[in-house]
């Protein structure tokens, strides 16, 4: 176990040396430049910009001297679009607010997702399957900018029970935190229902039903272990979805996470910044793909003895 | 005093797309204390739906038990309230199944599968009742049993397997046995070992079996009594030595001369022709008359009931019943 992990985050290296490769190249490729939108910016001071910014010297240059500060420091360098603000400065701020709606919606999406998808599992094929499904159906196809200011509408403007946007209040919480793990939980609860609905039918929950054992034990006991195994490999990647933030439902609520530098950073030609949300995110994805495979394992006996 | 288990016109079906067919239909016997009874036939006969029906197993729907009563110490097996039922499953009934590579949680230790029947019926606490299961292992002739019982369904062979579930299965000191087809997925040399230790714990323990098999073979040296399921009735009932040697139904006749033991070297393997009927349909008569080679006009016409034309022998063969056609 300790070997398979070790592995694991040593194989992390050479990808995100290709993720980082592959983006600082990309974005040094597109047109434009992170000054080329200001206004009036003379000759002189671009140039003078560019050599506060290591902009001028040969790329491959470039890539080397952020890698070093990068591995050696963990400095993911200047941002050259917020002027006096570091990479690490602004994920730093910013991420934990992503974290903490994350984390909230996560609870939403497992809340709904496992309580509607093991429901639904228990009696196929009648009203106790049907509705929670065709509920998970809805939430799948519903983006996050429908949904996000439909639940506005209706308890912000509507029932005035929550603020429309913000992140100021505890109540503020829990409009975008619905938004955001409504379609998580749809998912899971279409997941759960499946890897229980096949456990269900094994030979083995016969066995249990021939013990005595009721169907709260056979769901808890017999069932969860292998029903789940679909939904912890579906958790991996949307954890680390979750827990960046999205940009939709940050600009949707005015929520100041990490989300919105996904995309403003690119349009900014932000270089470092782009570099530093892409590594984040990468190692964030790699790091919990490999705790799904640890407790994986910790599931499924069979896998233990591979 | 009534026996261990009184089952009255048994009725299941069930309820398909393609219609419904009627797996078990109008079943009766008794099993007493301590009794062993067999139940033969071929694929699809309905001998393990009939078991299943006494256990409330069969999956609801489609399947549907449409009458009948399973009468076990003053409860109706097939009306009680679940809550009943499950105090009685796994308690006073247990099972064992005939793959036992599939009917082991393959995600729970052994330990923990084997002594759940312990821990939901009777007031013991955790060590106690994992010592128990060891001392079961040890029964049912698992080596190292204290090592093992800590391992998982998949490091243990089919045999070894077979008999985590007898041990399971008896932990609890069951009245009654239920035995589905317990040796057919397994190695022959297996098999006999698997047979010898069903009869040593029953010896032990006292209690009713009721082995379900497609194989006379093992049922022969086996079963006190035997019922032959045919399209879902039972077509002859008797003890092992009435039916092999005072056969009474055409049936249970063809699948003896069916047996390879009983045929010369060299010469081809008798079988019975046709096929057997689909229970789909509604069937008028003796469901084994198109087959059978005493058959005659009043066999598919006349309604066929089980009865007795010996002491403890019953068959369903009108012309039997009707004329003591020899066979």
């Amino acid at each position: 176990m300790f070997r398979f992990i070790a592995r694991r985050l040593l194989e992390m290296i050479p990808v995100l040396f290709i993720i980082s490769a592959a983006t600082f190249f990309m974005v040094h490729a597109a047109p434009g430049g992170p000054f080329s939108r200001e206004k009036k910016v003379s000759p002189e001071i671009l140039k003078q910009l560019n050599a506060f910014y290591g902009l001028d010297k040969p790329l491959l240059q470039q890539y080397g001297n952020y890698i070093w500060k990068a591995v050696r420091h963990g400095d993911l360098g200047p941002s050259t679009k917020y002027a006096n603000w570091s990479v690490n400065e602004l994920i730093g701020a910013s991420f934990p607010v992503s974290l903490e709606l994350g984390c909230w919606a996560l609870l939403v999406a497992l809340i709904l997702g496992l309580g509607a998808g093991i429901v639904a599992s228990l009696r196929p094929n009648t009203a106790s399957d049907y509705i929670p499904m065709s509920l998970a159906m809805a939430g799948i196809c519903l983006p996050t900018f429908v949904l996000g200011p439909l639940l506005i509408g209706l308890f912000a403007l509507g029932l005035h029970w929550y603020n429309a946007l913000g992140w100021d209040f505890a109540s503020d919480r829990v409009l975008p935190a619905l938004t955001l793990g409504i379609f998580y939980a749809a998912y899971i609860a279409r997941l759960t229902r499946g890897g229980m609905l096949e456990i269900l039918n094994q030979d083995f929950i016969r066995t249990a039903r021939a013990k005595g054992a009721s169907p709260w034990r056979i769901v808890t006991k017999h069932a969860l272990k292998g029903g789940l195994l679909p939904v912890v490999s579906f958790l991996g990647p949307a954890v680390a979805g979750l827990l960046t933030g999205s940009f939709v439902v940050e600009t949707i609520f005015q929520v100041p996470g990490l989300g919105k530098f996904f995309v403003t950073s690119a349009f900014n030609r932000d270089y470092t910044m782009v570099m530093g949300t892409v590594i984040f995110y990468a190692t964030l994805i790699i790091s919990l793909n490999l705790v799904v495979d640890v407790v994986q394992v910790w599931l499924n006996p069979k896998l233990r003895f591979e | 005093m009534p026996p261990l288990l009184q089952v009255e016109n048994l009725h299941t079906s069930f309820h398909t797309r393609h219609g419904i067919v009627r797996a078990v239909h109008d079943v009766s016997f008794d099993l007493e204390k301590g009794e062993t009874l067999g139940i033969v036939g071929e694929s699809g006969s309905g001998k393990s739906v009939t078991c299943y029906s006494i256990m409330r197993l069969i999956p609801q729907p489609p399947g549907r038990i449409e009458k009948g009563r399973a009468m076990f110490g003053g409860v109706d097996l097939l009306s009680c309230s679940e809550e009943q039922l499950r105090k009685i499953r796994g308690k006073r009934i247990s099972m064992i199944f005939q793959d036992p590579m599939t009917s082991l949680n393959p995600y729970l230790k052994v330990e923990d599968q084997l002594i759940e029947p312990l821990l939901i019926h009777e007031e013991i606490s955790h060590a106690a009742a994992v010592k128990r299961g060891i001392e079961m292992l040890d029964a049912v002739g698992v080596p190292a049993s204290a090592e093992r019982i800590k391992q998982y369904p998949h490091q243990f062979s089919g045999g070894m397997r077979q008999r985590v579930m007898i041990a399971m299965a008896l932990i609890t000191k069951p009245d009654l046995l239920i035995a589905d087809e317990p040796t057919t997925a397994l190695d022959v040399t297996v098999q006999a070992q698997i047979l010898d230790l069903i009869k040593k714990m029953q010896k032990e323990l006292g209690m009713a079996v009721i082995l379900i098999s497609h194989d006379l073979g093992v049922v022969s040296g086996f079963c006190d009594r035997v019922n032959v399921m045919y399209a879902g009735r039972v077509v002859e009932s008797g003890t092992m030595h009435d039916l092999f040697q005072r056969t009474k139904h055409p049936y249970t006749r063809a699948l003896h001369k069916s047996r390879p033991v009983f045929q010369p070297k060299g010469t081809e393997l008798y079988t019975i022709p046709g096929m057997p009927p689909d229970v789909s349909k509604q069937i008028v008569g003796c469901p084994f008359a198109p087959r059978c080679e005493f058959a005659v006009d009043y066999c598919t016409r006349e309604p066929v009931l089980l009865k007795e034309v010996e002491p403890k022998h019953t068959t369903a063969c009108l012309r039997v019943q009707k004329e003591g056609l020899k066979l």
